[in-house]
C-alpha cells in the first residue's frame, strides 16, 4: 500500500543571532491512512517545526528546510509554491494547534472563519457552507450552533475554542491532520472531551492524525505509532506497545521513569532524566543523548549510532555485540 | 511522616474567603465581586505535605498567597502556629513571615532579571537579618546554592543565563534562605520541561527530609500531586469538595469531580488506556462571578439531586479523615 505521507531526511536551520540552530537533523517517517501517529519528546527537540515543515509554514527568513523531500499521495510538496501549499492547507491537510488564539481572527466571527475554507477549497455558496458548519459544530459538540457560529472568538472558552479548531480542521475531509499539542493549554476534563473527540471523529472518518505531545500519558490513548525525537532526531520508533512497553532507547525510558504516573505504588521514587536539554547550536558526531545517558558507553561519546533493529532506534546499546542491559524494572 | 492530629496544626486555615471587584474598562470598579475563594477550611501538620489540586481558575493560587499574607483574606481567618496572622502583633507577624516562603510557578517572571542569582537569593536576609555580616551572608549563599544543586560560581551570573530547571533552583534557594518552616509552593514544576521535573520534586523531596519542611504544594497535574503529597484537597470553583490522604483519594474518590478529575488523567500505559473508562463532564468550569445556586458542581454534574439546585453541601467528615461535600454520598 502507498504510504499517505512520507517525510524523508528532512533537515530545517533556523538562522539566529546566536548562530545556526539545526533544529531538524534527517527526520524520516511514513503516516498511512487512518493511522495516527504520535510525535514526542521534550520541549526544543523539534516537533513542531517538523510539522510546520510539511505544510511549509516555516517563516523564512529566519527559518529554511535544507534537506529532505515530503511525499503527500505520491506527490513532493516541496516543490510547490505557495499558491499550490494554499490549495493543500486546510483542505486536504488539516491543523490543529495548542493556541487557538494565535490562528483564529479576533476581529472576525467565527462563523466567517469555519466558511472560508469551505468556500475557498469547495466552492460552496455562503448558504451551503453555514450550513456545512452547523453540522460540523454539531459534530463537535457545540450547542446551539446558530447562535454561537455568530459570535467572536474571544466569547469562547478555551476548550471550545479547540473544538472549533477541530471543526476548521474537519471541515474539508482532510486526508490528514495535524494536531501541534491540542490539549496542552487545557484542563485535564477538557482535554479528555477533546481527546475523545479526536478518537470519535478519526474513527468514523478515517482521517490519518499527526499527534505532536510531550505527554505520554496522552499518546498511550490515542496512538497507532510513536516517534520519539531528540535533538531534531527521531531516535525512536515503534507501535504503541512496543514503545511504551518495551523502550530500546535510554531516553524513552527515561521519560517513562521521571513522570509520576497516577497508579504507582506509594512512595516510589521519580527516576531524573539528568542534566540539560542539548544545545541545538552544536554539531553532534556522537549520541547527542550520551551527557544524560545512565547507560553510556565508550562508543556512545565517539560515534553517531546509527539506526539498529530496523531502522526502529538510535542507540548503541542494540548492536549486537553490546552488553545487554535490562533497564530497571519498577519495584512495585 | 504525618504526626497524629492532636498536636496544633502548623497552619489552619478556617472558612477562608477572598473576593476580587470586578473592574470595567469604562467604569473602573463595578458591583460585581469575582469568588476567587468561596471559604475553604483545612489544616496542615507540621512535617506534612498537602497537595492542591484543580482546574485551572478554581482559585488555587489565591490560597496560597493568602495563606502566605499576600492578600488579605476577604473572611474567614489563617492560624499559624495557632496565632491568628489578622490579630498578631506586627513584630509577631515579621517572624511568622520569614517561617512562611513561596515558590512560584514561573520561575522566569519572579527572578529579577539585572540581579545577579547570588543578590537574589541574599535579599531575603537582608530584610530578615539586617544584623548579618557580609561574609556570614555570602557564606549562607553558598550553602544555599550548593543545596539546591547548583555551583557557588553561578552566585555571580544573571537569571536569562540559566535554564528553566536551574532556575526554579535558584527560586527554591531563595525561599529556603530565611530557614522557613511552611513552603507554599505553586506549581512548582509547570514551566520546567518534563525531562527535568522529576529533578526538582525528588529535590523538593530530600530538601524537606532534611529540613524538616512542611509543603503546601498547589498544582493541576494531580499524579505529581498524588506523588508528592500525603493528603490532597480538591478544588473546584473556589471551595474544596474533598480532602483526603492522597492513596484513599486514587483508591476511593467519593465526590463526583474528583471521580471525573482523576477518571480524565492519561496513563503512559496502553493496557491501562484500553481499559478505562473515563468519566466526560458537559460543558466548562462556570464563572466565579456568577456561581450556580446550591451546589457550585450541579451544572456538571451527573449524579445531580433535587436538592444539588438549591442547597450547599457543607465539607462533611464521611469516614476518618476523608472529607467531602456532596448531598449524593
Ligand atoms: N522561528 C524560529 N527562530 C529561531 N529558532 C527557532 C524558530 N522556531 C523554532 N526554532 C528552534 O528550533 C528548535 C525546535 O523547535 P520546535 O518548536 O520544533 O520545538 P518543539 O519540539 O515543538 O518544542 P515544544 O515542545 O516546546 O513546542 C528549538 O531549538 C527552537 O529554538
Ligand atoms: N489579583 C486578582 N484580581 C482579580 N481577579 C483575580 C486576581 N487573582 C486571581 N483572580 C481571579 O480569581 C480566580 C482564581 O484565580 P487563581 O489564580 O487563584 O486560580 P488558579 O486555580 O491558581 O488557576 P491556574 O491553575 O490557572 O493558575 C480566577 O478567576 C482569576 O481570574
Ligand atoms: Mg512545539
Ligand atoms: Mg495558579
Amino acid at each position: 500500500m502507498e504510504h499517505l505521507l512520507e517525510v524523508k531526511n528532512l533537515e530545517v536551520e533556523f538562522s539566529t543571532y546566536a548562530g545556526m540552530v539545526k533544529a531538524v537533523r534527517g527526520v524520516s517517517f511514513e503516516v498511512d491512512p487512518g493511522e495516527v501517529v504520535a510525535l514526542v519528546g521534550e520541549s526544543g527537540c523539534g516537533k513542531s517545526v517538523t510539522a510546520q515543515s510539511i505544510l511549509q509554514l516555516i517563516p523564512s527568513p529566519p527559518g529554511k528546510i535544507t534537506n529532505g523531500e515530503i511525499i503527500f499521495n505520491g506527490d513532493n510538496i516541496l516543490n510547490k509554491n505557495e499558491r499550490e501549499m494554499q490549495k493543500i492547507r486546510g483542505n486536504s491537510i488539516g491543523m490543529i494547534f495548542q493556541d487557538p488564539m494565535t490562528y483564529l481572527n479576533p476581529v472576525l466571527s467565527i462563523a466567517t472563519q469555519v466558511t472560508e475554507n469551505l468556500r475557498l477549497h469547495k466552492g460552496m455558496t455562503r448558504e451551503q457552507a453555514m450550513k456545512r458548519a452547523v453540522e460540523l459544530f454539531h459534530l463537535v459538540g457545540i450547542p446551539e450552533p446558530e447562535i454561537r457560529l455568530k459570535q467572536y472568538p474571544h466569547q469562547f472558552s478555551g476548550g471550545m475554542r479547540q473544538r472549533v479548531m477541530i471543526a476548521m480542521a474537519l471541515a474539508c475531509e482532510p486526508k490528514l491532520i495535524i494536531a501541534d499539542e491540542p490539549t496542552t493549554a487545557l484542563d485535564v476534563t477538557v482535554q479528555a472531551q477533546i481527546l475523545e473527540l479526536l478518537k470519535e471523529l478519526k474513527d468514523r472518518f478515517q482521517t490519518a492524525v499527526i499527534l505532536i505531545t510531550h505527554d505520554l500519558g496522552v499518546v498511550a490513548g490515542q496512538a497507532d505509532r510513536i516517534l520519539v525525537m531528540y535533538a531534531g532526531q527521531i531516535v525512536e520508533c515503534g507501535t504503541l506497545d512496543a514503545v511504551l512497553k518495551k523502550p530500546s532507547h535510554p531516553y524513552t525510558w527515561g521519560l517513562l521513569k521521571s513522570v509520576p504516573r497516577l497508579d504507582a505504588a506509594k512512595g516510589q521514587k521519580l527516576t531524573p532524566i539528568w542534566g540539560q536539554p542539548p544545545d541545538l547550536l552544536q554539531d553532534f558526531t556522537s549520541c547527542p543523548f550520551m551527557p544524560r545517558c545512565d547507560y553510556a558507553m565508550g562508543i556512545c561519546a565517539r560515534e553517531m549510532p546509527p539506526y539498529f533493529n530496523g531502522g526502529k532506534v538510535r542507540c548503541w546499546l542494540n548492536h549486537p555485540q553490546a552488553p545487554k542491559v535490562e533497564f530497571k524494572k519498577e519495584v512495585s | 511522616m504525618v504526626p497524629t492530629s492532636a498536636q496544633t496544626p502548623i497552619l489552619k486555615v478556617n472558612k477562608m474567603k477572598k473576593y476580587f471587584q470586578q473592574q470595567s474598562a469604562y467604569f473602573g470598579k463595578t458591583g460585581n465581586w469575582l469568588r476567587a475563594v468561596d471559604g475553604v477550611s483545612f489544616s496542615i501538620q507540621a512535617g506534612e505535605t498537602l497537595g492542591l489540586v484543580g482546574e485551572s481558575g478554581c482559585g488555587k493560587t489565591t490560597v496560597g498567597r493568602t495563606v502566605i499574607g499576600l492578600y488579605q483574606p476577604t473572611a474567614g481567618w489563617v492560624a499559624y502556629k495557632g496565632v491568628n496572622l489578622a490579630r498578631a502583633k506586627p513584630s509577631e507577624r515579621l517572624v511568622y513571615r520569614r517561617q512562611m516562603q513561596m515558590i512560584f510557578q514561573d520561575p522566569y517572571a519572579s527572578l529579577n532579571p539585572r540581579m545577579t542569582v547570588g543578590d537574589i537569593i541574599m535579599e531575603p536576609l537582608l530584610i530578615h537579618h539586617p544584623g548579618m555580616g557580609k561574609n556570614e551572608r555570602m557564606e549562607r549563599v553558598n550553602e544555599l546554592l550548593n543545596m539546591v544543586g547548583l555551583n557557588p560560581e553561578h552566585a555571580n551570573r544573571y537569571p536569562h543565563e540559566f535554564s528553566g530547571g536551574q532556575r526554579q533552583r535558584i527560586g527554591i534557594a531563595r525561599a529556603l534562605a530565611v530557614e522557613p518552616e511552611l513552603i507554599v509552593c505553586d506549581e512548582p514544576v509547570s514551566a520546567v520541561d518534563v525531562s527535568i521535573q522529576a529533578q526538582i520534586i525528588n529535590m523538593l523531596e530530600e530538601l524537606q527530609e532534611e529540613l524538616n519542611l512542611t509543603y503546601l504544594i498547589i498544582a493541576h497535574d494531580l499524579a505529581m500531586v498524588k506523588h508528592i503529597s500525603d493528603r490532597v484537597a480538591v478544588m473546584y470553583l473556589g471551595k474544596i469538595v474533598e480532602l483526603v490522604d492522597s492513596e484513599v483519594l486514587y483508591h476511593n474518590p467519593l465526590h463526583p469531580y474528583s471521580r471525573a478529575l482523576l477518571s480524565a488523567v492519561p496513563i503512559a500505559d496502553p493496557d491501562v488506556e484500553r481499559q478505562r473508562k473515563r468519566i466526560l463532564l458537559e460543558g466548562d468550569l462556570p464563572s466565579p462571578v456568577n456561581p450556580p445556586p446550591g451546589c457550585y458542581f450541579h451544572t456538571r454534574c451527573n449524579r445531580v439531586l433535587p436538592i444539588c439546585h438549591e442547597q450547599e453541601p457543607e465539607l462533611r467528615e464521611l469516614e476518618k479523615g476523608h472529607f467531602v461535600a456532596c448531598h449524593n454520598v
